[in-house]
């Protein structure tokens, strides 16, 4: 068995690769939510050109891998003039990517609201948009919490594709001293144990906001 | 007398694919009336009443609310339906907000009132189908009688010319319908417009000012609860009163 080395000077190169993954993952986390309702809404209660565009969108980006969309982005774009730094261009295509799936999120949940909520709702004479602000979708976010974690948790990992495109990290630094020491097993291992770590922090603060906004009555206590 | 007419409904026609499920109903409800609507299951009533306030659009036909005609395409729909109640089978209560919200949502969201007042108007209300003391209960966490009564609650919040009650006892517990329809008695008796489609044949003698009795899309026959029990003009109103009388009892 060979030996294992460890160094501490490695955490803090980690923790500044770490900073930038979680910048990277709430960015694009944040412009998913915006895009996929936008998205889901589009798809739900949109006609013609809307429903067409929501619904190409979503098909496209759901149908090609997110690395060559990144890739795409990053070194694409440039010939059409469009040059982006390394991390917004891991930004934009990770968020592009995610508002595809979240829309697929927050279109089952606004689909499982029965009928019968937006129909009450318009029988008392509010509009379709105020139906869809004030009673599907207060519904349909709460609903949505646990497939969307999915979702979030999902992006976290794989924010680590873009240092494919040169953005430094947690595994991009992780990548670099892994070389620089030949400590592959070591540095990678350190590495997971520190996305275990925080998808578990972000399961358990989803499964928090989970039980206090749970609708009372509804549902069995977990 | 005329002017007294507060709901005119006429010759409204729907179809859903091959079937025409409302061949051209027409009739007029005045000011403070009860009509209750009674007729087999698939006869249309239902798609009647969602035809009045355009939840569901007619192919043909014309309603009028008060003077204004609700089925001129530049009314302004969410501004009428506002003016009509509507209480349904199922209550449709908003599963999160809890029973006051149900009630206050109207009121501020459509009427602009402040919340000092909403929440006045709103408590008035459930006090008025006595569960005041539930509204901070949410909707799962009441009986469907409570439920129904909160919809009902949130119906006359917004002040209606009319209210429209779709079978609202026939999805509660036998043990429930007397609570539902003890507080839409009172409000008949109070003078509220009422268009009832329900099989509470106890209620529909003792409260309806008229009843309209519907088969196959059309009305076969209106008339004072009195007439149509005793002596209907039509064989095809009586088979069925006493079908039904049978079935659920004069009793409520």
């Amino acid at each position: 068995m060979p030996q294992l080395v460890f160094k501490w000077e490695w955490l803090p190169k980690l923790a500044q690769g770490l900073t930038l993954t979680a910048e990277i993952t709430a960015t694009c986390i944040a412009i998913g939510i915006v895009l996929g309702l936008i998205l889901a809404l589009g798809r739900v209660y949109g006609r013609h050109i809307f429903y067409w565009l929501a619904s190409a969108y979503v098909q496209f980006f759901r149908g090609t891998p997110l690395l060559v969309q990144l890739l795409m982005v990053y070194y694409g774009l440039p010939s059409w003039g469009i040059s982006l730094s390394p991390f917004i261009s891991g930004i934009l295509a990770m968020g592009l990517n995610t508002a595809a799936y979240q829309a697929e999120y927050f279109r089952g949940a606004i689909q499982s609201i029965k009928a019968g909520q937006m129909l009450a709702a318009r029988s008392i004479g509010l509009s379709r948009s105020q139906a869809i602000r004030y009673v599907i979708l207060p519904q349909a976010l709460r609903l949505v919490i646990p497939p969307w974690s999915n979702e979030l948790i999902y992006m976290l990992k794989y924010s680590s594709i873009v240092y494919m495109v040169t953005v430094m990290d947690l595994m991009g630094v992780a990548r670099v001293i892994a070389a620089r020491n030949f400590r592959f097993f070591e540095v990678f291992i350190i590495t997971a144990l520190i996305y275990l770590a925080l998808v578990l922090i972000i399961s358990w603060l989803l499964r928090l906001l989970e039980r206090r906004v749970k609708i009372p009555g509804l549902g069995a206590e977990r | 007398m005329a002017s007294n007419v507060i709901l005119k409904v006429e010759d409204i026609h729907k179809r859903y694919g091959r079937e025409e499920v409302l061949r051209g109903v027409s009739f007029s409800l005045f000011k403070g009336e009860t009509k209750v609507i009674i007729g087999p299951s698939g006869t249309g009533k239902s798609t009647l009443l969602r035809c009045i306030n355009r939840l569901t659009p007619p192919d043909r036909g014309r309603v009028w609310l008060d003077g204004v005609e609700v089925s001129h395409p530049k009314t302004n729909i969410n501004k009428i339906r506002a003016a009509i109640g509507f209480v349904f089978q199922d209550f449709n209560l908003f599963t999160h907000l809890n029973a006051l919200d149900n009630v206050r949502l109207g009121l501020l969201k459509i009427k602009r009132l402040d919340k000092k007042k909403a929440t006045e108007i709103a408590m008035m209300e459930l006090e008025r189908v006595g569960l005041a003391e539930k509204a901070k209960a949410y909707p799962a966490e009441l009986s469907g009688g409570q439920q129904q009564r909160v919809s009902i609650a949130r119906a006359l919040a917004m002040d209606p010319k009319v209210i429209l009650f779709d079978e609202p006892t026939s999805a509660l517990d036998p043990e429930l319908i007397g609570e539902v329809l003890e507080v839409m008695t009172d409000l008949a008796r109070a003078g509220m417009t009422m268009v009832v489609v329900s099989h509470e044949m106890g209620f529909a003698r003792s409260v309806a000012d008229e009843i309209i009795f519907m088969e196959g899309g059309v009305i076969v026959e209106q008339g004072s609860p009195e007439q149509l029990f005793t002596n209907p003009r039509q064989k095809r109103t009586g088979e069925f009163l006493r079908k039904i009388t049978e079935l659920y009892g004069e009793a409520s």
